[in-house]
This record gives C-alpha cells, sequence and structure tokens, in this order.
C-alpha cells in the first residue's frame, strides 16, 4: 500500500540534530500535509527524499506500484531519484529563470528521450520524431496550467503566482508517481491560494499521484490534506486527519503557540 | 529544430535554403579572390586565424557559455590535437595520413577529455578553473618534456602543410552545425539547465556529470581540430603557442562574443582579428590599443556582443518567425 515509508531517518549536521528517529509513510493515492513551525526540519526531510542529503541514519523505501519490490533509495542521486518518480518543488522558486517557459518543461522531459547524441549532432530522423514529441507534451502540459499562451515568454518575466504554477508544471514533466510540494502556496494572495488549491486538488485526481505537501496556509492544508503530519524540532509530535491534528493539544502547543487556530 | 505542425514547411527550407546559399557563397568568392590573387599572403594568414579562433571559441562557448563551467584549458586540448596530427603528418606525408592526423587528434583530445573531465568536473566556480588551468599546464610541461617525439622547447618544424582555406572552411561549418545541432537538442537543453541551476536541473533527472563531462568532451574534440588545422597551416609548432596565455586569448574571444551566443563567437573572432590587423601599424601602441578596445566593450556591453542571443541570416528576410532557435541558446 505505502508508496514510500520512511523509517529511523536522522540527519545530524556537525551537532545539530535536524531530524530525529522521523518514521512516516505515504500510501499510493494520498495527500499528506506536512507542518511545522520554522526551523523543524521539513525541507530537511524533502532534501533527504530526494537525495539531497545523505541521512545519518535510518531507510527510505519506495514501491511506486505493487508489482516492484519496495526499494531503499537512500544514496541514490536527486536524478536517479526524479528517474524512478519522485518530483519536487522548491521553496524559495528555482526555475531556469533565463530560459523559456517552454524551455523549462523541455528539460523535464529529457529524462525520457531516448534519441542519442549523434542524433542530435546530425539531426538523423529520430530527432525530429522525438522533439516533435517532447513539443506535443510540454504542450499538453502547458495547457493544463493555462501556461500556453506564455510559453516563449522567459521564466523570470512571469508573474509570481505564473512562477509557482511552471514549477509545479515542471515537476509533473517529469511523470512522477510522488510529488513533493514544498511551500507552494507561499507568497500568494488569498486569491491565488484558492485558485492553487484547486488545481492541486485536480492534479492529484487526474493523474493518479501521491502528494506530500509542506505548507504554512493552514486553509489550503486543512482543506485537501486527507492525512496531516505534524514535525516540531526534527520530530514527529502528532499525525492524523485534519480534525485530529486541528484538536490535539501538543500541535496546539508547539505549533500554534495558543489555543487559536486559523482555519 | 521542428518548430510545431502548425510551422509552414516551406519557411524551414526556405530558412535552410538561405544558409546554405550563404555558406557556399562565402566559400566561393573568398576562393575566387585567393585565386585571383586580391587576397594576399597576410590577408590568408589572418583568414585562417579567424577560422581557427573560431572554432576554438566555439566550442569553448558550449563548455563555458552554455554549460557554465569556467574552463581555461582549452589551448591544452588544441596543443595534443596540434601535435597529434603533426606527429602523424611529419610520419606519413600523405592527405589521406592529414585527415586522419585530424581524427585522431580529436579523439585524443576527447579521450583526454574524459580522462580530466570526470574528477574535474566536480568542482565548481574559480576551482574548476584552477584545475582545467593546472592540466593545460601539464600539457604542454609533458609535450617540452616528451623532446624524442614533440622536439621539446625546440618544438616541431617542417610539419607538411595540407591546411588551406577549403578544409578550414570545411571544419569551420561544420562546428559551427554540429554545436549549434547539440544546443538546440534534448541534451543541449540538458546542458544549458545545468548552466542556470544545478540543482533544479538534478531535481528534474539531469545526470551533472555526465553532461558536464560530455561539454566538456565535445570542447576538447573541436579543439583538437582547430589545434591539427594549426600545426598544418603554420608548419611549425612549440609548446609556447599554448601556454595559458592561449586559453585567455579564446576565452576573451568567449566572453567579447556573449556568453551563450555561438554567432557572438564568430563575430567576436572577426572583429578581434579585424581590429589586431588594423593596430599592425601602431606597433608599440597596439597591445595598448588593444586592451582599452576590450575595456571599452566590457564596460558598455557586459553581456558581451551578442548577450545569449543569436543572429541569424533567415530572420532579416523573414522577420515574422518566431524566435525560437534562440530561446534555447
Amino acid at each position: 500500500m505505502a508508496i514510500i515509508t520512511v523509517k529511523d531517518i536522522t540527519m545530524i549536521f556537525g551537532g545539530l540534530a535536524a531530524l530525529t528517529s522521523v518514521d512516516f509513510s505515504l500510501d499510493r493515492g494520498e495527500l499528506v500535509g506536512l507542518i511545522g513551525p520554522n526551523g523543524a526540519g521539513k525541507t530537511t526531510i524533502f532534501n533527504v527524499l530526494t537525495g539531497v542529503y545523505m541521512p545519518t541514519s535510518g531507510t527510505i523505501e519506495y514501491q511506486p506500484n505493487e508489482d516492484s519490490p519496495p526499494r531503499n533509495i537512500i544514496g541514490l542521486k536527486p536524478h536517479a531519484i526524479s528517474k524512478i518518480g519522485i518530483a519536487r518543488t522548491f521553496q524559495n522558486i528555482r526555475l531556469f529563470k533565463n530560459l523559456t517557459v517552454l524551455d523549462n518543461i523541455r528539460i523535464a522531459i529529457h529524462q525520457n528521450v531516448n534519441y542519442g547524441i549523434p542524433s542530435a549532432f546530425f539531426r538523423l530522423p529520430s530527432f525530429y520524431k522525438e522533439e516533435e514529441e517532447i513539443l506535443k507534451k510540454t504542450k499538453e502540459i502547458l495547457e493544463i496550467f493555462g501556461l500556453d499562451m506564455k510559453k516563449d515568454e522567459l521564466a523570470r518575466n512571469l508573474p509570481y503566482g505564473e512562477q509557482r504554477k511552471l514549477e509545479i508544471a515542471r515537476a509533473l514533466a517529469t511523470n512522477p508517481k510522488l510529488l513533493l510540494l514544498d511551500e507552494p502556496a507561499a507568497g500568494m494572495n488569498p486569491h491565488e491560494t484558492a485558485a492553487l488549491t484547486e488545481l492541486i486538488n485536480w492534479i492529484w485526481k487526474e493523474f493518479d499521484l501521491s502528494i506530500l505537501l509542506i505548507e504554512h496556509d493552514m486553509s489550503l492544508v486543512m482543506k485537501i490534506c486527507q492525512r496531516i503530519i505534524v514535525l516540531n524540532y526534527g520530530m514527529v509530535i502528532a499525525e492524523g486527519t485534519p480534525e485530529e491534528i486541528r484538536n490535539d493539544p501538543k500541535v496546539i502547543e508547539a505549533y500554534l503557540g495558543g489555543d487559536t487556530l486559523h482555519a | 529544430m521542428k518548430l510545431s505542425k502548425n510551422a509552414l514547411i516551406s519557411t524551414k527550407s526556405n530558412k535552410k535554403l538561405i544558409n546554405f546559399l550563404v555558406i557556399i557563397a562565402v566559400y566561393g568568392i573568398v576562393q575566387l579572390l585567393i585565386f585571383l590573387g586580391i587576397l594576399g599572403d597576410y590577408y590568408q594568414v589572418t583568414l585562417a586565424m579567424i577560422c581557427i579562433n573560431i572554432i576554438l571559441a566555439v566550442s569553448l562557448n558550449l563548455v563555458t557559455g552554455f554549460t557554465g563551467q569556467f574552463s581555461l584549458g582549452h589551448a591544452g586540448f588544441m596543443a595534443i590535437g596540434a601535435y597529434t596530427c603533426a606527429i602523424i603528418t611529419k610520419r606519413y606525408d600523405s592527405p589521406l595520413a592529414f585527415i586522419i592526423g585530424i581524427f585522431a587528434a580529436a579523439i585524443l583530445a576527447a579521450i583526454v577529455g574524459v580522462l580530466v573531465g570526470i574528477p574535474t568536473l566536480r568542482l565548481k566556480g574559480d576551482y574548476l578553473a584552477i584545475a582545467t588551468l593546472g592540466l593545460a599546464e601539464i600539457i604542454r610541461i609533458l609535450i617540452l618534456n616528451f623532446d624524442s617525439f614533440t622536439g621539446g622547447a625546440r618544438g616541431l618544424g617542417s610539419i607538411p602543410q595540407y591546411t588551406n582555406w577549403t578544409w578550414l572552411y570545411i571544419f569551420t561549418i561544420s562546428t559551427i552545425i554540429v554545436i549549434k545541432n547539440f544546443i538546440n537538442s534534448s541534451h543541449g537543453r540538458a546542458c544549458i539547465s545545468i548552466r542556470e541551476d544545478e540543482i533544479a536541473s538534478e531535481s528534474v533527472g539531469i545526470n551533472l556529470t555526465r553532461y558536464k563531462v560530455l561539454a566538456f568532451v565535445i570542447g576538447a574534440f573541436f579543439a583538437g581540430i582547430a589545434g591539427a588545422l594549426y600545426s598544418s597551416y603554420f608548419y611549425y609548432i612549440k609548446p609556447g603557442l599554448f601556454d595559458f596565455m592561449k586559453s585567455i586569448d579564446i576565452l576573451v574571444i568567449v566572453v567579447l562574443g556573449g556568453m551563450g551566443s555561438l554567432t557572438g563567437s564568430i563575430l567576436a573572432s572577426i572583429l578581434l582579428a579585424i581590429i589586431s590587423t588594423y593596430l599592425q601599424s601602431f606597433a608599440e601602441l597596439r597591445m595598448i590599443i588593444y586592451a582599452i578596445l576590450l575595456l571599452l566593450i566590457m564596460i558598455f556591453r557586459p553581456q558581451g556582443l551578442m548577450g545569449t542571443k543569436e543572429f541569424s541570416l533567415s530572420k532579416i528576410f523573414n522577420k515574422k518567425q518566431a524566435p525560437h532557435e534562440n530561446s534555447a541558446s
């Protein structure tokens, strides 16, 4: 059932334990929120999951479908992790800023390209055939995100909300089974956040994905997440449905710092 | 590149036709000028240097401008190419040996590129620059010391002269076309994405080491060709020609033309050759004026002459076409 099982992950930087025996798992097709105060270790979990950091100890088992045996993905490089179907976005948008919207997506499709380097050098028939396919797929993705009119614009010239969108689109272009979204609504106004909530919900249903989402905006988290994991000081302090989390005294104390909750 | 289904086939083939005609016309005109004796020896040498510099600059641009890996070792690969081709043609003096020599030069340079690229391309920025600089120096010192093969500091003389305008032109055009095709392919875009953001590029599945080494090796391959053409044109080479300053000269062309613009590199190669030709009459002031010109260009055009834009002939004829190819570079 579980697409990813994180077992006893500890990540120590020098003398600081950023994560201490973190355990959690995500079922196939689940949409889970990962919340916690600043510095709780949320992004560190993403970095461990995507191979950017090598955890001090622990295992992560990944099983994209029933038929394949679970596989420990620790030690895989980020590009290899992307190839097995885990895609991510970044907290501080990391687009290819000086490239066009079109190229941002086309680059993400690269891992599925089969034509070789000689074919690129000499423009053999396989080059034209696959480039056309890439372009077709790119346009499909851009249409889904409503960015097709802006395909020739440089990514850096897009408004902030659309840059966020483009980053999600780019992650989806890699054909992921598990999508990690790092604060997708950061810096968005309530109107944009509402639209983004819709979009994430739609992507989740349409693409048959599991999504793990870091977010500070509680309206978004409470609305779309099936389950929420709460992290504080590198430890999982609570886990449950939005309703359970909302009423969990530990969460209220550690994360919300009082008895009020903006939902 | 195929733009889309609705991109008119006629525009695409028109574009190819225009480029093809211009390429042939330039060759024909220069060949005629040489034949009629209008283009004297001095200008022919300048022309050869322009072609060789274009090959060097375009190939270094792939590494530094497009993939974003700052290399100061290009002269080292050029040296490998120059000596390989020279040694082969000195032993077997025939046009066939010259062709074999050129490809042997390119392949040997590429092999050294792989061997050196895999460990050094883990480094970034200044560190990579220093490592590649060290590489070029090691190659030079090795050539200097293997004097039974290479003639050591005396250099290698009376190399059979096979390089002529036709060969120079064929290899220059081929280099430009192959590298342009590469950049506008999925593999080329992978390289460009590394320059833009390594972390993001890795996160979408680009194998950083593979593409950095690939760009480096392609660069080395063409630098090897440039070296081979050089040795066979000037029939005398010595290690001092391929020192640190040569790498800098190539880098100057790339930066001046625009990092990430092939046509920029071509333009800068031609422009610098013209400037230094005109400055011949100023004797001792020559290098000073040259330096001032470079400074002025860098102050007023810090992104280089072309930035990351490309100049295209067909665009002049057909302004309506969307600039797709540029966007990738």
